[in-house]
Formats: C-alpha cells, sequence, structure tokens
C-alpha cells in the first residue's frame, strides 16, 4: 500500500528506518536534532535515536565532515548533513580529498562509507553564495557516487541504498522539492543507485533531466505536446555510476537529445551527457544534442533575474524546437 | 630519575622508568626508523622512490615514545611525514619500502607512497598529504571508538586517539574545528604537536600567533596541555603515558606540545637556507638515540659489544627489506581502476586488501570484501 507523503518525510523515513536497522548509522549536522532540522527533514529523530545519533554540530563544515569521514575507517556509517552544499565548499578538501580516495590511497585498507546530503540548488532568491549547483563540480572526482532524487519514492529508495552502500555517496537534494508530495510504498525498499528511468513516455525527442529539472522538463513537454511534439522524459536519478544504457535506449527511439541541467554549461554533467550521447547514437541522431543549463551567470537575487537564469520550460521548449526542426 | 637535560616536569611525574629490556626495544626502534630513512634518501637519490620524500630523522622518540604510552588498539593517524609512526606500529619495513618504490606489495600496493603509509592491523590510520586535514579524521576516529564502546556495545570508552601534527599545521582552520569539536563531543584524543620549529622552511615565530607558547591555542578551547621535550624517549614515554592514562579514563581530550628537531629539510628538494648551520649542530648533539644509548652504557643495562651487534642486526634488516622490495613486481596495469569503489561497475574492479595484510589460511575470508575498519 502506497500513501502519499512529502519528499521530506521520505528523506527521513530513509534515515530512521536505517538507523533502526543498523546500530552504526548516526546522523550529524548543523541543526539536525534541537532545532529538528533547519528544513525540518530530520524532525522527531531526536526524540526517537537520542543525543548520541542524532548530533548536533557546530558550524564548523571542514570539522564535521572530516569526523564523519573518519568515523568510517572504524566502522561506523555516517549520515552526514549539510544545511546547504553550498555550505560543503569549504568542507571540499575533506569530501573531495579523503573521502573518496581514502579507498585508493589505502589500497583496499579503508573504505569510506558515509552520505551526505543536503539542499542543492537554487532555493528561491538566496543570492550566489547560497544558491551552488554543486553537482558538476564534485561529480568530476573518481571514487564517489551521487543521486539526485526527483520525487519522494526515489527520495526514500535511493537514500536507503546510499546508506547501506560501502562507498562515499553524495545526495543532492532541491528545497524547493522537499514539500512535493508523492506516493510511498510502506515497509522497506530501495532504488537501486546507477538506474536511471523513464518519468514520462514519448517519441519525438529524449528529454534528459535529474532532480528539479525533471519538473522543468514536464512542464515544457506538457507546453510541447500541444504543438505536436511527444516529449520523453528520462530522470537519470543518478550520476555516478551514470545509466548511459537508459539515456541510449531512448535516444535510439527517439533520435532527438535535450539535457536539462542545473548547474553551470561548462564541463558540466550536461556536457558529460552530450558527449557520451554523441559517441554512443551517432548513427542514431537526427541532431546533435542540445543542452540546457542555468544561464553562465553568478545566482542574481532579484526575483525575475533567477528565474531567468534557471533552466526552465521556456528555455527548454526552444531547446526541442531547435534540436528537433528537421524532424 | 629525570633523563632530560630539558624537561622540568618529569620530576613530578610519577610513571616510573620502564625496565631496560622494554628501553632496548625502543632503541631497536629508533634505530629501525633512523635506518629505513638513511636508506629511504638513498633509494630516492637513485630513484627508486618517487614524489615527495618526507624523513623523519631527529624525531624519532616522539612517534616511539608516545606509540609505547598507548595500547596497540589506540587508533594512530599523522601527516604526511608519517615513516615513524607507520614502524613505530609495528609495520614491516619491507612493507614501507615496497609502497616507496611503487610496488605492489607495499602497504597500500604502491597506490599510496611516502605520505600514505596505512596499517589497518596495527590500528595505523595513515599518512595523510594535506596539511591538518587528519584532525578531523582524528577526531572520527576518537569519535568511532567511543561510539562504539558506549551506544552499541552499551559499555565506557576504551581507546585513545594519538593524532599527530606539526607546528605547521596549528595554522589550519581544520585543526581548529577539530580541537573545538574534540572538547564539545569529550573525545578521548590527544593531539600530539610534533613541534619541530619549522612549517616547511618558515620558522615558527614567523608564522604562528604566541607561536613561543603554542599550548595558547588549547587553552583557548578549554582544553588541558603541556609542552614536553621530545629528543628524550623516556620523557615522552612517561610525559604521555600520564596523558593517555588521563584520557583514557575521563574521555576528555589533550593537547600536548613536543619539543623536537627535524634534522633534515622538509624533504628531498630543501637547501635549508631558512636556518644556520650551527642551529643544526646544536640540535643534532641532542640526538634523542645518542641519548638513549649513553643512558644504558651508563645504567649498565647494555654493553657496547650489544649496542654494536643491535646496530649491526637493524643495518642487516632494512638492507634486506629493501633488497626484498626491490624484488616486489610493480603493480600490474589492471591495479589502476581495482581500490576505487568497493563495488564492481564499468572498469572498475572493485578492491581487496594489500598482499600483506590477506589471511593465509582462509583465503575466502576477507578477500574482495569491503574493508571498513572492525
Amino acid at each position: 500500500m502506497a500513501r502519499e507523503i512529502e519528499f521530506r518525510e521520505a528523506l527521513r523515513e530513509a534515515m530512521s528506518e536505517e538507523m533502526r536497522a543498523d546500530p552504526r548509522v548516526y546522523l550529524i549536522g548543523e541543526e539536525v536534532a534541537d532545532y529538528n532540522g533547519a528544513y525540518k527533514v530530520s524532525k522527531g529523530m531526536l526524540e526517537e535515536f537520542g543525543p548520541r545519533r542524532i548530533i548536533d554540530t557546530p558550524i564548523s563544515e571542514s570539522g564535521f565532515a572530516g569526523l564523519g569521514i573518519g568515523s568510517t575507517m572504524l566502522g561506523l556509517r555516517p549520515i552526514v548533513e549539510f544545511m546547504s552544499w553550498s555550505f560543503s565548499l569549504v568542507a571540499a578538501d575533506q569530501i573531495l580529498n579523503n573521502a573518496p580516495k581514502m579507498l585508493y590511497m589505502s589500497g583496499g585498507q579503508f573504505g569510506c562509507p558515509i552520505v551526505f546530503r543536503g539542499n542543492d540548488g537554487a532555493g528561491g532568491q538566496l543570492g550566489s553564495t547560497h544558491s551552488w549547483c554543486v553537482e558538476s563540480l564534485y561529480a568530476n572526482v573518481p571514487g564517489l557516487k551521487m543521486i539526485i532524487p526527483s520525487n519522494p519514492h526515489d527520495a526514500k529508495g535511493l537514500l536507503k541504498s546510499a546508506i547501506r552502500d560501502d562507498n562515499p555517496v553524495f545526495c543532492l537534494e532541491s528545497e524547493r522539492l522537499l514539500s512535493v508530495k508523492g506516493d510511498v510504498p510502506e515497509g522497506d525498499y530501495v532504488v537501486p543507485i546507477g538506474e536511471a528511468v523513464i518519468h514520462r513516455e514519448g517519441t519525438d525527442c529524449t528529454l534528459v533531466g535529474f532532480g528539479r529539472t525533471v519538473y522543468f522538463c514536464e512542464q515544457a513537454a506538457d507546453e510541447l505536446a500541444r504543438e505536436g511534439i511527444s516529449c520523453e522524459i528520462l530522470d537519470m536519478r543518478s550520476i555516478r555510476p551514470l545509466d548511459l544504457d537508459a539515456i541510449i535506449r531512448s535516444v535510439k527511439k527517439t533520435n532527438y537529445c535535450v539535457v536539462v541541467d542545473q548547474s553551470w554549461s561548462f564541463a558540466s554533467i550536461g556536457s558529460e551527457v552530450a558527449a557520451e550521447v554523441h559517441a554512443a547514437c551517432f548513427d542514431d541522431l537526427d541532431n546533435h544534442v542540445h543542452r540546457v543549463h542555468n544561464d553562465d551567470v553568478p545566482a542574481p537575487y532579484s526575483h525575475d533575474l533567477e528565474q531567468e537564469m534557471l533552466p526552465n520550460a521556456r528555455k527548454i521548449c526552444e531547446a526541442v524546437r531547435s534540436v528537433t526542426y528537421n524532424a | 630519575m629525570s633523563t632530560t637535560e630539558t624537561a622540568n616536569h618529569v620530576v613530578e611525574n610519577t610513571v616510573p622508568v620502564p625496565d631496560p629490556e622494554v628501553l632496548k626495544s625502543w632503541l631497536r626502534d629508533m634505530l629501525q626508523i633512523r635506518e629505513f630513512e638513511v636508506r629511504s634518501m638513498q633509494a630516492y637519490q637513485n630513484k627508486l622512490a618517487g614524489g615527495f620524500l618526507h624523513v623523519y630523522n631527529g624525531q624519532e622518540a616522539v612517534a616511539v615514545g608516545c606509540i609505547a604510552a598507548m595500547r596497540h588498539t589506540d587508533p594512530v593517524i599523522t601527516a604526511y611525514r608519517d615513516h615513524g609512526h607507520a614502524l613505530a606500529r609495528g609495520l614491516d619495513p619491507k612493507i614501507g619500502f615496497a609502497e616507496l618504490f611503487g610496488r605492489i606489495d607495499g602497504c597500500a600496493k604502491g597506490k599510496g607512497g611516502s605520505m600514505h603509509f596505512f596499517d589497518r592491523n596495527n590500528s595505523m590510520f595513515g599518512g595523510h598529504g594535506i596539511v591538518g586535514a587528519q584532525c578531523p579524521l582524528g577526531t572520527g576516529l576518537a569519535f568511532a571508538t567511543k561510539y562504539t564502546d558506549e551506544v552499541i556495545k552499551g559499555g565506557t570508552s576504551e581507546s585513545v586517539t594519538a593524532c599527530f601534527l606539526g607546528d605547521g599545521a596549528l595554522n589550519q582552520g581544520s585543526v581548529h574545528e577539530a580541537m573545538n569539536l574534540a572538547v564539545i563531543f569529550d573525545l578521548p584524543i590527544v593531539f600530539c604537536v610534533e613541534n619541530n620549529r619549522y612549517a616547511m622552511g618558515t620558522a615558527v615565530g614567523r608564522c604562528t600567533a604566541s607561536g613561543n607558547q603554542i599550548t595558547n591555542r588549547a587553552i583557548a578551547f578549554g582544553m588541558e596541555a603541556r609542552s614536553i621535550g621530545g629528543m628524550d624517549v623516556i620523557e615522552v614515554y612517561r610525559e604521555m603515558k600520564e596523558i593517555v592514562d588521563q584520557v583514557r579514563a575521563t574521555s576528555k581530550p589533550y593537547f600536548v606540545d613536543i619539543d623536537t628537531y627535524r634534522f633534515k629539510g622538509h624533504s628531498m628538494s630543501d637547501p635549508r637556507k631558512y636556518r644556520t648551520h650551527e642551529e643544526e649542530q646544536e640540535y643534532e648533539a641532542d640526538d634523542p638515540i645518542e641519548k638513549l644509548t649513553r643512558y644504558l652504557l651508563a645504567q649498565k643495562a647494555m654493553t657496547e659489544e650489544e649496542l654494536k651487534s643491535l646496530s649491526k642486526q637493524v643495518r642487516l634488516e632494512i638492507r634486506e627489506a629493501v633488497n626484498w622490495a626491490r624484488q616486489s613486481p610493480v603493480p600490474d596495469v589492471s591495479e589502476l581502476h581495482h581500490d576505487v569503489y568497493t563495488d564492481t561497475w564499468g572498469d572498475y574492479t572493485g578492491t581487496s586488501l594489500p598482499g600483506y595484510m590477506k589471511p593465509t589460511t582462509d583465503e575466502d575470508a576477507t578477500e574482495g570484501e569491503a574493508s571498513n575498519g572492525t
């Protein structure tokens, strides 16, 4: 039986269920305990698990991220919450140097089963420093896995997989999606890391998105359907490993592809997917892959400017019309 | 009972000087480290070892004395000048040389190098290349032992983590964050500052506020701290024993400023223009190995013949270790994509323990498994 719950509740259920099952799992971060989570993701967890396992930290990302990583070397399995991935930048050395490389640098002696999670992307007029999309920066690093769920079902299933994974997993959530509701099954289930899903079937053009951009793709697909263009929306869900096979299957069917990525275009997930699709579908494509990104500017504060910066439905429609002009 | 020319509070210390046999084993450990480093420098000059090489000559009493004060299961973590700690912890020198030479039999299969000596069976958690970055990790080790003992097992905290850092690391934010976390979480950790007076080539006084009394840093966090001499292994041991026992009992962090000296440069490319030859000679006259030797001879705990025999034995062991490591194969190209992830996908081929850690009797027990500590 499925029930409809919010994205943030799905995340909370994933963490709580895994913590009940495994005493090595703990949650640490700013305001996760007494405050009930800056975005209420961990609401009520202090009450259930107590302060030894739901741990408030000082504003000290490098310190508590490193503490979490160090604790994995003795077998613990922390969930480290960044209030915002924007704040993870001050912990970059720990999360990029130590977590993903410990296994390699130690020749297989020490793995790093840790989950880093928190809000990523524009939250709503937060200005440039608080509107980071870290996915393209961080996905560049071998040794880590990255998931970006778009709905409550996947959020719960992917986060449970991440907590059970023996590798460092970066889980990027969107503040704009935390209140989104969706069907989530009762009981235990996981969504495997590395499997994309067809979000909506279509025949004329493949839209490849992840996280919040799936909703931009939906809006665009609705509008394009009225023009007689049928879009297939593929939700990547995982960035590392990337389910390239699923993307290729869809592109071989539609012969057109638009990648929608909320990070900046230069050396990005969007450019990576486009390069891979060009290599794998060279004979199937009827046009080159088009990409829709954040505009190549720092995130502005002013509402209208911010909306214009995002990879919004209008830009996606323009890209699809442009890519399929010869269809 | 004080054996040192520099310490003033040893007299108050009630930790007894260990038996001569124990002292002789420390002498052996220090000689082994010194000889390992001498051979490392040779290997570097002969291009057997590459990258950066930071040797430990002069600081041997610190690693040996501190580690002697701990239990073998107590975690140890340090920065990039890590050979001494790994050897003091029990790493076989031949495995160390194999790592230096980039060979498959190294402790990290040749993937870590000089700066990344890990040895799980001896509770040696690296070997970390970024200055200060090991300190948050060290608090994580202390957090993990305490969490495991108290939250998972329901008992009391048993272990103490030794987190080594240099005086140069004191100006890294991550070190301050780690010290703050250690205090607010009551973590059983000792921050052992190997104060060798130079952050690479910059004298501590030129780059560190209140550098003449670095324990001020700890006092600002409400952490207990003391300064000790680091050129006398007996003093280091007796001070550290007291500290480690206290931390084990109270589960509160401690900061110890250990006065020592780096006989060689920061790395092999260091012309040491920032300090005088006279200064170097002064400290070289305070050699911790010679000091313990003098003490043992004066106490008649060891004869000149025994000393010669011990030195010869260590030289032979290290020479054999170098030869053994030279015979070790370079890693197969397939190793490139091994140990990146614990699982297999795409080009990645999973992970396995280094050869020297694999059980010889029951090969299926851990081979290929993810290795996440206990």
